[in-house]
């Protein structure tokens, strides 16, 4: 299938400031985009508050508006420029949470604009934690357990479910007033009831800990026609509680056999489908038991990330280059990789 | 790090390494596989009779070794050639070390060497005859001549040697992260014989689990042994060596098509099905081995991301006109899959049973059972 031809211009929402926790692997994605959507010849509109960026040098886009990325600001945007479509996919969290205001203040609606790369449903989807847990549920994927308790009956009981260690957190308390981690039975009462003592509505929630878990991700691409690739697997060096901004991460991944990983990249692309992401990247993020293998799935991103840059970095694979072709209508077999000489397809 | 260990090929280029097996000499053809994960059933897949298999992911040995990862009884490989072989193994799976292991199963195996290198020169050279040997004392002029020495796999018909000498009854399921491997307790429907050339434990498991009873027969049993069973389906098996040479299984296969029966085959299965219908195969240069090579399924223009072990190939150019090209190499464009128009009857070159690699290409045994369905009613 080749591109689309019923859109003519596209508007890119930058991820804004670079902040703590952040590199450039935004402003890496954003100008892929802008390039590979520019060589298609579509008139490419680019909003980011960021000019210190590569992509908002002037040639990167044919329109760039150095605004704050708020969905105010960028509603006059796209009132004056009249964009078909939005990709949002490039910009990171803000990006996606811009697009999902526009949504939900019925600018797309009133202008005529769709969302390409990611739907509304799939962002909505991946970003609440109910809605994920349940399609999670849906593909028979677990995630941490997770408890509600009151008092010491149901304490008891979740301990049995919950097992050790355990993370309790008082809920509607400042900073978590009264929460902390459970190793046995001792602590797990004493801090419940110190934590139904500190809420206001005396309610703690008791999640499973995964704390010195072995932590993985998978950099999945896919396209309209269901074509499903594994960029690469991360293997973070570091076991879970460090977090992976601050982890060393090797590509691929090391310690798992044939048969773990399989499990972890069907897993993966069942997660991209279940959330729906048709066309683009995305992140899927587990942790294993290095006792007995047990998997999690920790949580998704139907975006490309910090991972993604790497995994580009890594395997010489231009994720955000590939995921805006296929987010304007190409399909994976009919990209040829620049790395390779175009000799490797998909 | 010592120099005890010696890599010859036939065009005199030498790799000197370090010893991680036995200390002994063999010869085979040397093959490079892409496959990230997965080196015990590598080591383990009888396809790989007769080559000595170089690994370019860098690090091997990661995972140790254990029961289940198993593909056939034994290792097949003549020889194992890694850059990096890790000082521990990380796995709750592993039961052994990679080097422990190699050497109970007296095994030739060579680590740093420089694997990028040795592999840039198969790719632009081709597969070639090579020793590898191990120990003190190491000729190189000796070990090249050695090398030479390997009779090639053109024309050699290894699927009688690596096939089982008596029949057996097949009744393990897949792995699961639960249960291990455990007997599988998937109702059986269909009466399957399976064509053992060399075939992978995981094609049992699977077919298993859909559904058959399989009963595993030895490469040369005549046909009519097999129609006398009255099965419902014949599946063809993976295998080592040229299909040419094959004579047997290619009478066989001819008689088995004509009966009317299903028949799927994999790998050295399929080349033989391609054979007795008519289709001609050659050696390729470097083949395809790894677990990552995409295949386009022509009818929906799906890609499949495929595990590939090959030397030989079906060419495309000499299909018979009933039987049509299914599957496509986005590598090389070459021919991986074909289905005949009038009889039940398909075959595959890549390895749907994954093990090691990704299971996109498993549908191909529903397929099979379909068309079982239908041939019953």
């Amino acid at each position: 299938m080749p591109k689309r031809t019923d859109i003519k211009s596209i508007l890119i929402i930058g991820a804004g400031p670079i902040i703590i926790g952040q590199a450039c692997e935004f402003d890496y994605s954003g100008a892929q985009a802008c390039k590979a959507l520019r060589e298609e010849g579509f008139r490419v509109i680019l909003v980011n508050s960021n000019p210190a960026t590569i992509m908002t040098d002037p040639e990167m886009a044919d329109a760039t508006y150095i605004e704050p990325v708020h969905w105010q600001t960028v509603a006059r945007i796209i009132e004056k420029e009249l964009p078909d479509t939005l990709l949002p996919t490039m910009g990171g969290q803000t990006a996606l949470n811009c697009a999902l205001d526009l949504d939900k203040q019925g600018v797309l609606e009133k202008f005529d604009v769709e969302i390409i790369g990611a739907s509304k449903d799939a962002i909505d989807k991946a970003e609440d934690r109910e809605k994920f847990r349940t399609a999670m549920q849906k593909i028979g994927l677990t995630m941490a357990k997770s408890e509600i308790v009151h008092n010491q009956e149901e304490a008891k009981a979740a301990m049995e479910i919950i097992g050790f260690p355990a993370i309790i957190r008082p809920s509607f308390t400042l900073g978590g007033t009264g929460g902390g981690i459970a190793y046995n039975r001792d602590e797990f009462m004493e801090i419940c009831g110190q934590g139904v003592d500190a809420s206001p509505t005396n309610e703690v929630q008791v999640d499973q800990s995964a704390l010195g878990w072995k932590e993985y991700e998978m950099e999945v691409v896919r396209d309209k026609k269901d074509n499903c690739i594994i960029i690469c697997s991360i293997e973070n060096l570091d076991p879970m509680g460090v977090h992976t901004g601050d982890s060393i991460t090797i590509a691929p991944a090391q310690t798992l056999t044939d048969k773990e990983y399989q499990i972890m990249r069907d897993a993966s692309i069942k997660v991209l489908r279940e959330i729906g992401v048709d066309t683009g990247g995305s992140n899927v993020q587990f942790a294993v038991n290095p006792r007995d293998g047990e998997l999690i799935i920790i949580e998704m991103n139907p975006r490309v990330s910090r991972s993604s840059a790497l995994a580009s970095k890594a395997t010489g694979f231009p994720i955000a280059r590939v995921a805006a072709k296929l987010a304007v209508g190409y399909t994976l077999d009919e990209l040829e990789n620049d790395i390779t000489g175009g000799a490797t397809r998909a | 790090m010592i120099d005890n260990a010696l890599l010859a090929l036939e065009d005199g280029s030498l790799f000197y390494g370090t010893s991680i097996g036995v200390d002994d000499e063999s010869i085979g053809e040397v093959v490079f596989n892409t496959s990230i994960t997965g080196y015990q059933e590598i080591l383990t897949d009888p396809s790989y009779y007769k080559q000595i298999v170089t690994l370019t992911h860098p690090h091997i040995g990661n995972v140790g070794t254990n029961l289940e990862d198993e593909e056939s009884s034994q290792v097949f490989v003549s020889g194992l050639i890694i850059r990096d072989l890790p000082m521990v193994m990380s796995n709750w799976r592993a039961t052994e070390n990679l080097r422990d292991y190699l050497i109970r199963h007296n095994i030739v195996a060579i680590a740093e060497i420089d694997t990028r290198q040795l592999t840039r020169h198969l790719r632009k050279h081709g597969a070639m005859k090579a020793c590898i040997v191990a120990g003190d004392n190491i000729d190189a002029d000796k070990s090249i001549k050695t090398a030479e020495s390997f009779a090639g796999l053109i024309g050699m018909d290894l699927a009688k040697k690596v096939s089982t000498t008596s029949r057996y009854n097949w009744v393990d399921g897949i792995w699961d992260l639960e249960d291990g491997i455990q007997a599988s307790h998937s109702k059986k429907e269909w009466r399957v014989i399976a064509y053992d050339f060399g075939v992978k434990r995981n094609i049992l498991r699977i077919l298993a689990d859909l559904g058959c009873e399989i009963t595993v027969v030895s490469a040369q049993t005549p046909a009519s042994e097999v129609l006398a069973e009255k099965p419902d389906g014949i599946f063809l098996s993976n295998g080592p060596g040229d299909p040419d040479p094959c004579d047997y299984a290619i009478t066989a296969i001819k008689k088995i098509i004509n009966s009317g029966l299903p028949v799927f085959g994999i790998c050295l299965g399929y080349q033989l099905l391609s054979l007795a219908l008519g289709a001609k195969t050659s050696k390729m240069k470097f083949g395809h081995h790894g677990a990552n090579h995409p295949v386009q399924s022509l009818d929906d223009g799906q890609v499949l991301i495929t595990s590939q072990n090959h030397g030989f190939a079906v060419d495309e150019k000499t299909l018979p006109n009933d039987l049509i090209a299914t599957h496509r190499s986005l590598f090389d464009g070459s021919l991986q899959g074909v289905h005949h128009v009038k009889y039940p009857v398909f075959g595959f070159q890549g390895h749907p049973e994954a093990s090691p690699g990704p299971n996109d290409s498993k549908r191909l045994f529903n397929h099979f059972i379909e068309l079982m369905q239908e041939h019953k009613t």
